[in-house]
């Protein structure tokens, strides 16, 4: 029980947080890789949500069920089709994306069930990342992609430019974008404005199929 | 602890109660029974609003004695007590807790040892034969005579999960959230085939007489067979090597005989011996059988359960083990795939555990978790 508790009372990341703000009270929302279930238990106490996860990694499977939340045990790529078409109003992919081995079969579906996909990512065009491949020459490894390059969940980079570009193939459209800045361990993480690609290391973006 | 009397109900010598169905029971082979009892046990208080009861089905050779009760000043054991008792967690202290002895059984229900008011003796194979649907309408029976109109939950694994299903497909409007544990909406082939040749130990034993046994010498040798068989299903290979290996039985070196040379051996012989003493052999065929009939045809989209599932507000909570063999995992996820194409409400958790279909049976502390945190949110 107390590692459920630790889920709720921990405060929701910066880039959950706007996720958050985005989503309508008393819809349907289904999370793939919901992880402990932090963001979606915020949605259900919140906001009233109907909420799903989807989750490989069965000890947070039962936390997330221990939690009261739904959670079925399993591969987003498996999961997503046995859904109906629109049965969710937002499908959220939170820094899942780029662990995914066939994200354009996962975005495809995603479309699919929901009426709005919310998607976010770490930013490979952050500054940090560009100087440590340029004068490091070695694979960057930062606060927010900090896993050596022979053990790393995150087996896609891309960048906030990439991901408008995506759009273009898949295809969605965007109706709103935040980047954003959270510096581990920095209290005080923050939208980004001005040159997003280049200042922001997550975006999120919330699409709808074409 | 203790046990609510047997409220409108007669006592058994044990604290079991007896319930007396008020309608003659339609079985769905056609056959009509009337006076039909089930024996069944309850734990916890029922709320003044009927609104904190929970049913709990027992696997293949179960009885009503889920949790630990006080009889004669001893605490007598229930056979789900690492999950169902004050504190536990399907909470006593929070739920109502009924758990009936399955119809076919041998444990105060009617079953084939009863004895046939017609003629005086035992109705042996004259006794219908038994469905998943006739247990459950009996149960029904039986949750109606609380005037309960809607359970909280209804969990059990094995063959319980078999009867969890059959509820949520029958009767979803009285079942808020629906557990199958360690279950399957249908028996495969090779299941069926070990249910098969058990039931052939038994009848091929010459005390089993057509099973019209009764006052005379039971077919225990083709009883205890049979159970070996089922044993053999329950555990998993690793279970088996974890707890038996090939270690030899009381002697330093093989026999070359047909002794008991291995642990294994002796261990499935005891089973063997200890489950004759308590069950009967005609109630074995019988509630096998019903196993083998379970099909809730989900990929027939004009099936009772399609139809059911496609509609109801039943929160589902599935849970499989990765070493049961009798009811592989991929069983639970078909399941759970039918449930999410008709948009339920449904959880699932493959648990990864050694000791094959009986872990859920066992302690662990991650089903025990799993199970707490979805009780603590069924109302």
């Amino acid at each position: 029980m107390s590692a459920n508790q630790t889920a709720a009372l921990r405060p929701l990341r910066f880039d959950q947080q706007v996720i958050a703000s985005w989503i309508e009270p008393e819809t349907r929302v289904l999370d793939l890789g919901c992880g402990d279930g932090q963001l979606l238990g915020h949605l259900v106490r919140e906001k009233q949500v109907h909420g799903t996860g989807i989750e490989l990694s069965e000890a947070y499977v039962a936390q997330c069920i221990g939690q009261g939340l739904s959670v079925v045990h399993g591969n987003v790529n498996e999961e997503l089709p046995n859904y109906p078409d629109k049965a969710f109003d937002y499908v959220i992919v939170s820094q899942t994306l780029q662990q995914v081995h066939r994200p354009t079969k996962m975005l495809e579906q995603l479309l699919r069930v929901g009426r709005f996909g919310i998607v976010s990512f770490p930013n490979f065009g952050y500054w940090k990342v560009r100087l440590q491949a340029m004068f490091g020459g070695r694979a960057p490894k930062t606060r927010e992609l900090p896993y050596e390059w022979y053990d790393t969940p995150n087996i896609r980079v891309l960048t906030l430019e990439d991901f408008r570009k995506y759009g273009e193939e898949i295809p969605f459209r965007i109706m709103r974008q935040e980047a954003v800045a959270m510096p581990g361990g920095d209290p005080f993480p923050r939208r980004v404005n001005l040159l997003p690609n280049l200042r922001a290391s997550y975006g999120i973006f919330m699409i709808e199929g074409r | 602890m203790t046990q609510s009397n047997c409220s409108g109900a007669e006592t058994a010598s044990n604290g079991v109660c007896l319930f007396t169905l008020p309608e003659p029971l339609v079985f769905r082979s056609g056959a009509e029974l009337s006076g039909v009892q089930l024996a069944y046990e309850t734990f916890g208080t029922l709320a003044a609003d009927k609104s904190n009861a929970v049913l709990v089905c027992h696997a293949l050779t179960g009885d009503s004695h889920v949790a630990s009760s006080v009889h004669g000043g001893q605490v007598k054991p229930g056979w789900w007590d690492e999950y169902v008792g004050p504190g536990k967690p399907v909470d006593t202290d929070r739920f109502f807790v009924i758990c009936s002895n399955i119809l076919g059984s041998c444990y105060g229900s009617s079953g084939p040892a009863s004895i046939n008011p017609a003629t005086g003796s035992p109705y042996g194979l004259d006794f219908p034969v038994v469905t998943i649907t006739d247990m459950v309408r009996a149960q029904r029976q039986l949750v109606r005579h609380f005037g309960i109109s809607r359970l909280c939950a209804v969990t059990g694994g094995s063959l319980g999960g078999m009867q969890v299903l059959e509820w949520a497909a029958r009767y979803p409007e009285m079942v808020a959230a629906a557990v199958p544990i360690a279950t399957t909406t249908r028996h495969s082939a090779q299941a069926i085939a070990f249910n098969e040749v058990a039931r052939q130990s038994v009848i091929s034993d010459p005390n089993w007489q057509q099973g019209a046994y009764y006052g005379g010498p039971a077919p225990d040798l083709g009883l205890a067979v049979a159970r070996m068989i089922g044993h053999i299903t329950y555990l998993s290979d690793e279970s088996m090597h974890v707890k038996f290996g090939r270690n030899l039985q009381n002697r330093e070196q093989l026999s070359f005989n047909f002794e008991t040379d291995f642990q294994v051996e002796s261990y499935l012989h005891h089973q063997g011996r200890k489950f004759v003493q308590r069950f009967d052999a005609n109630s074995f065929l019988y509630v096998t059988k019903a196993a083998d009939y379970f099909d809730l045809e989900l990929e027939k989209p004009e099936s009772y359960a399609s139809q059911a599932f496609k509609s109801s507000d039943t929160r589902f909570l599935v849970i499989s083990f990765t070493s049961d063999w009798l009811y592989p995992s991929y069983q639970s996820k078909t399941l759970v795939t039918h449930l999410q194409r008709a948009g339920r409400d449904v959880s699932f958790c493959d648990i990864t555990e050694k000791w094959g279909h009986d872990a859920f049976l066992l302690p662990n502390n991650h089903f025990a978790d799993i199970l707490g945190g979805f009780f603590s949110h069924v109302r």
